[in-house]
């Protein structure tokens, strides 16, 4: 049975309530068309038991198959530097089918971020250091594609892309 | 049987392109990754050979190289490299089919193809560590993972 190796920690995007004795991790990829579908399933099952979970989101772009999955997830790193990291992440999957760079640009713009800021560390190595971080955990902890989710440490085999597979999380 | 561990990996040659071959024992000197899969453009290998793609500098950190094998043809893989943009050989174990997959037994001959295993290699070709996947399970890169860090550990 997969588990992580590297535990959640302060480092992490996470939202939900960090009291509660449930950490759920997904490994995602911007591009990713089965994360696109899991996007508005976390949603609901943030929205009908937030008080009881932790929703963490790491990064896994599949760049060679998926052109623009790293500039994506960089530009939510970029984002969360200004405090935004969620917003940036829901647009991004939001308008999924459209990542270009001319898009994300617009996407901050929307955000109202710091635009100067945005483009300067949209291109830092020290977040492209922290998606391959990201990645590199995902590896060796078993990730084989995306999504791939993690309860309390332990990788989640049966999502089915359904809100029910996700539900029954909330009951283990 | 699948081939056991400190057992010498057996050399072959097999076309990684449509006109090169390449021989295992070419990568004397390197760690080898061998993933054997199904088949080129099914759902589950697609995945698997993705996120190995995306492994190649942890591979490339350990000093192994990945080769993928299947029975499909050169022409066949050359497709499917080309349309994933694979930075990897995939080598045509096609003529006469599953020959390689037959040596490190682990072919299936109902079906006629190469069953889900991987294999690491160590510099002097001897198998270190293996593993054979349930057919529709995709593996992931966290056992290779953990054998190169074992083999360079050993090493240190």
């Amino acid at each position: 049975m997969a588990h992580l190796k590297n535990p959640v920690t302060q480092n992490d995007h996470s939202t939900g309530n960090p009291q509660s004795g449930r950490i759920l991790v997904e490994y995602g990829d911007y591009q990713c068309s089965h994360c696109g579908i899991a996007f508005p399933l976390i949603r609901k099952l943030l929205r009908q038991y937030g008080d009881d979970l932790l929703f963490v989101f790491r990064n896994f772009p599949l760049q060679e198959s998926h052109p623009a999955a790293v500039i994506a997830a960089l530009a939510a790193e970029a984002a969360a530097l200004q405090g935004k990291f969620w917003e940036m992440h829901d647009i991004l999957y939001e308008n999924q089918a459209e990542l270009s760079a001319d898009n994300i640009l617009g996407f901050a713009a929307t955000l109202h971020l710091d635009m100067s800021r945005f483009s300067q560390d949209w291109r830092s190595q020290q977040l492209l250091d922290r998606v391959e971080r990201d990645l590199e955990g995902g590896l060796r902890s078993g990730v084989n594609g995306t999504p791939t989710f993690f309860l309390n440490g332990e990788r989640y085999n049966d999502y089915d892309e359904t809100y029910q597979s996700l539900a029954m999380l909330m009951e283990a | 049987m699948i081939l056991p561990t400190n057992t010498p990996a057996p050399d072959f040659a097999l076309y990684a392109t449509p006109d090169k071959q390449v021989k295992l024992s070419d990568f004397r000197g390197k760690k080898v990754i061998l993933a054997f899969y199904p088949a080129d453009w099914s759902p589950v290998c697609s995945d698997q050979l993705a996120v190995y793609n995306e492994s190649l500098k942890l591979f490339q950190a350990a000093n192994a190289q990945l080769l993928g094998i299947s029975v499909d043809s050169k022409w066949s893989h050359k497709a499917f490299s080309e349309d994933r943009h694979f930075q990897f050989p995939l080598l045509a174990d096609f003529e006469p089919k599953g020959a390689v997959a037959k040596l490190y037994g682990i072919y299936d001959e109902k079906e006629g193809l190469a069953q889900r295993a991987l294999f690491v290699l160590d510099e002097d070709g001897i198998v270190q560590w293996s593993y054979l996947s349930p057919i529709d399970v995709n593996p992931g890169a966290d056992g290779i993972l953990d054998a190169l860090d074992t083999l360079n550990n050993v090493i240190s």
